[in-house]
């Protein structure tokens, strides 16, 4: 019996690749450590080895093929000298960079995830399931992020958008980039400065392509030196020119953030007005997957918290371009928090030339009447997944995307529990003093006439994040929660 | 100039060095006698201010930390002098020298100190935390080390401009054991950025003498030469030697060369800040630096020696000084505070 070969997971957070080479051809031996084939991801190229020997039996896959998901069967192998099948595994090495190996493995977006699967040739398939099905294999090593499949967000009656325009999709990397390349175009002051976003195309790709239409005067590689790149932007900024400071995830930025709060959000105030900051900190912000607990903090609160910044944690595409366009801009500090699983996402983005959104402007993703569902960045993946199961059971939550942390629009949210009197939030971060904290406690005060049940918080577990699958999944918000939530404040 | 002798005392140390009288004495020569003139006026400028904001602090008038720069006056002086219009200026807390040097007003100085409306920050900064973008100063900063990747950033904004403007970047010997200044070294040597930075070495980090604090204390110039940066000891003390060094450093940055350290081997008479009594350190090492090594002292009888000037003159220059200081002190006695409505201004750009 043959052996399959499966589509690997080449980073923690890889849903999908392109299968873009085979190196061998059906019937040809393999031996172990024969790279075997080529896959590409948004992220990077990396090469297949066989990790046993034997005859590769049938190619299930071909070599172009887009969007295969991780998991699904790509080849057959048939063991060395064998009929029998034996459980075959495959490594992965990362082709590019591989500086990276070993130098700073703490950092490395890209995670080999070793990929097993064997079929007994004993035993019957699984009823419903082909031996040589070529659909989504269920994944048998939890590769997928905890938490809900992001779907594309519902779309709004959005005055933002003018009437009869066009849109295109765009993943939230490419609108980020796109957005930045914009402005970069519109003004040469506007620069991007931070680790590997030029030669090596962005860590998580988000730069990818900057370098090669604006050169490395303005797509500037750091050294890894976070506290002192920061201070540099900052200085930039402070002689006039609109520094992105890309942080390679937001957990790196602690070592930063002396700057960010002391040298870039308070200094128009202590300066009595004189001295302005425009510069945008920008980078992935809270859980990716899998990558345990100092590499999967939710920041929100931290910077939320500070005057003389703003903060943005956009959801979809559309608001991912339009407010970091709109970041770049303002004339103060920013803080711009994405998410590394939305970053692949596909969202419909407004086909404009120029597109931007209002900072500090929350947005109504889904309209109902019985409960507010106040979210924003990922969170938003669960509760528009919950809204919709909940509309099933005849409960219609309005759903509210902040966008905006810091000023944060609670107009729209009071608006919205005036009429609904009812209201749930939802954040992946840690609960204590948390954005949910500040919702609750403010339309508490503000609001509380209109409340006919206890506002409710749902947030991440109050623990380090955990790196066991299970136990990652548990730190996690879920639909089910989300769902249990809205029905409590409902009593229902 | 004869080196004294000294009690036995950390001050020793730099006296040790032998570097004055030795590689700086073309830069002796360096000042015309109308340099000499200006920067005695800066410089008795910026000891009457400081005299004056410590007696507010007695009476009351300046609260919070305020650190005084007396006995440092020659390195700012001498490095103004080296610099052109358009060139930039960062500090750290130490900064009311560095204010009257590029040029800001000392009434709104000294109002901000007693933090009323015209200050500088309209109150709202106080000693640590002025900016003037008129005079290319950027402050003004509290966190120790926090200007070494500041200013680093304003000399790259320089670069990025394709002009030669170069930028000064002052920290003390405390902050030069901070990581963001070798985390900056790094950067403006890879990138060959027009930034000098002066390092004014005092002696005392609040109250850890410098062989305490910083290995190889006798040669903190050095702190640059693994990142490939030229450094030089300089006798802080003679603001003539200072203003050579300081040429010879801004001349090589602004020819793109890259950076360059300074060490400015100097010292403060008072206390970190106004509550420390300054016990880390004899009264005599004091009085022996104010008696022998005195900046002013230094440059007043080396005016009077060569003739650029007469004691009438030197005197003119102190009631001068005197007299605008008087009047610094009255206004920001008298000016009002800011007006409550200011509290929730300037806190995000618009």
């Amino acid at each position: 019996m043959p052996t399959e070969i499966l589509m690997p997971a080449l980073s923690p957070t890889m849903e999908e690749g392109k299968l873009a080479k085979w190196l061998v051809r059906e019937g040809d031996p393999v031996r172990a450590g024969d790279v075997i084939a080529e896959i590409e991801t948004d992220k990077a190229t990396m090469e297949i080895e066989a990790a046993e020997d034997g005859r590769l039996d049938k190619i299930l896959v071909p070599e172009g093929t887009e969007h295969v998901k991780v998991n699904r069967p790509i080849a057959l192998l048939v063991a060395a000298g064998e009929d029998v099948s034996v459980a075959s595994s495959f490594a992965m090495r990362p082709t590019a960079p591989p500086q990276d190996e070993g130098r700073r493995h703490h950092r490395e977006e890209v995670a080999p995830a070793p990929v097993r699967r064997s079929e007994a040739p004993t035993s019957a398939a699984p009823s419903g399931e082909s031996m040589l099905d070529l659909g989504e294999a269920p994944p048998l090593v939890e590769e997928a992020p905890a938490g809900p499949q992001v779907a594309p967000a519902e779309p709004s009656p959005d005055e933002e958008v003018p009437p009869g325009t066009t849109m295109v999709t765009l993943t939230v990397r490419e609108a980020l980039r796109d957005a930045m390349a914009e402005e970069m175009r519109a003004d040469p002051a506007v620069f991007v400065i931070g680790e590997e976003v030029g030669e090596y195309q962005g860590a998580y790709k988000v730069t990818q392509g900057l370098l090669d239409e604006f050169g490395p005067s303005r797509v500037v590689d750091t050294p890894i030196t976070e506290y002192g790149f920061a201070g540099v932007g900052i200085g930039a900024a402070f002689a006039g020119l609109k520094p992105i400071v890309e942080f390679m995830t937001w957990n790196f930025a602690m070592q930063a953030i002396d700057h960010i709060v002391n040298s870039a959000a308070k200094t128009l105030y202590m300066s009595g007005g004189k001295m302005r900051c425009p510069i945008v900190f920008r980078g992935p912000n809270g859980a990716a997957a899998r990558v345990a607990a100092q590499h999967s903090q939710d920041y929100s609160s931290w910077y939320a918290h500070v005057p003389g910044l703003k903060v943005i944690a956009p959801y979809t595409a559309a608001d991912a371009k339009g407010l970091l366009k709109a970041a770049i801009r303002d004339p103060g500090p920013v803080v711009f928090l994405e998410n590394e699983i939305l970053y692949g996402q596909s969202f419909e983005v407004p086909n404009l030339p120029d597109f931007v959104l209002p900072i500090g402007k929350a947005r109504v993703a889904r309209s109902g009447r019985h409960v507010t569902i106040v979210s924003y960045s990922r969170g938003m993946a669960y509760v528009l997944d919950a809204a919709k199961r909940l509309a099933v059971e005849g409960i219609e939550a309005e759903v509210i995307d902040l966008r905006t942390l810091r000023p944060l629009d609670l107009d729209t949210v009071l608006a919205s529990v005036r009429k609904t009197n009812r209201l749930v939030t939802v954040e992946e971060g840690w609960p204590i003093c948390s954005i949910g904290s500040e919702i609750c406690a403010r339309v508490a005060a503000q609001a509380f006439d209109y409340l006919d049940a206890p506002p409710l918080k749902i947030a991440g577990a109050d623990v380090p994040m955990p790196y066991a699958a299970n136990l990652e999944k548990l730190a996690l918000p879920s639909v089910d929660e989300v769902i249990a939530a809205a029905k409590s404040v409902c009593y229902r | 100039m004869t080196t004294p002798s000294l009690t036995p005392g950390t001050a020793n140390l730099w006296l040790g060095y032998g570097i004055a009288g030795e590689s700086n004495v073309a830069g002796r020569q360096s000042l015309i006698p109308e340099q000499e003139l200006s920067a005695y006026r800066l410089m008795l400028l910026i000891r009457r201010f400081e005299e004056k904001a410590g007696q507010l602090y007695g009476m009351g008038y300046i609260g919070g930390f305020c650190h005084l720069y007396i006995g440092q006056e020659a390195v700012v002086a001498g490095m103004q002098m080296t610099i052109a219009e358009g060139d930039q200026v960062i500090t750290a807390y130490r900064d009311h020298g560095h204010m009257l040097a590029a040029g800001m007003e000392p009434k709104r100085v000294m109002a901000e100190l007693t933090g009323r409306h015209h200050g500088y920050a309209k109150g709202k900064g106080g000693s640590m935390h002025m900016f003037s973008v008129d005079r290319n100063f950027y402050g003004g900063h509290g966190i120790v080390g926090a200007p070494a990747p500041l200013g680093t950033g304003l000399a790259f904004a320089n670069k990025y401009r394709g002009n030669d403007r170069v930028c000064l970047t002052f920290f003390g010997e405390g902050a030069a054991n901070q990581g963001q200044v070798y985390e900056s070294f790094n950067m403006a040597s890879l990138w060959k950025l027009p930034v000098i930075y002066v390092i004014e070495n005092n002696h005392y980090a609040m109250g850890t003498a410098v062989e305490r604090g910083s290995a190889r204390a006798e040669e903190l110039y050095h702190r640059g030469s693994v990142f490939g940066i030229p450094g030089e000891q300089v006798d802080g003390m003679d603001v003539a030697a200072v203003k050579a060094a300081g040429e010879r450093a801004v001349a090589a940055s602004r020819r793109e060369e890259g950076p360059r350290i300074l060490e400015m081997l100097t010292y403060r008479y008072r206390g970190h800040s106004m509550s420390d009594p300054a016990k880390y350190r004899t009264r005599e090492e004091v009085q022996e630096i104010r008696e022998h090594r005195d900046p002013i002292e230094l440059l007043r009888s080396r005016i009077l020696a060569q003739g650029g000037a007469g004691e009438a003159d030197l005197k003119e220059i102190d009631r001068e000084v005197r007299a605008r200081v008087n009047e610094a002190a009255e206004f920001a006695q008298s000016d009002p505070e800011p007006d409550p409505s200011e509290l929730y201004t300037d806190v995000t750009a618009n």
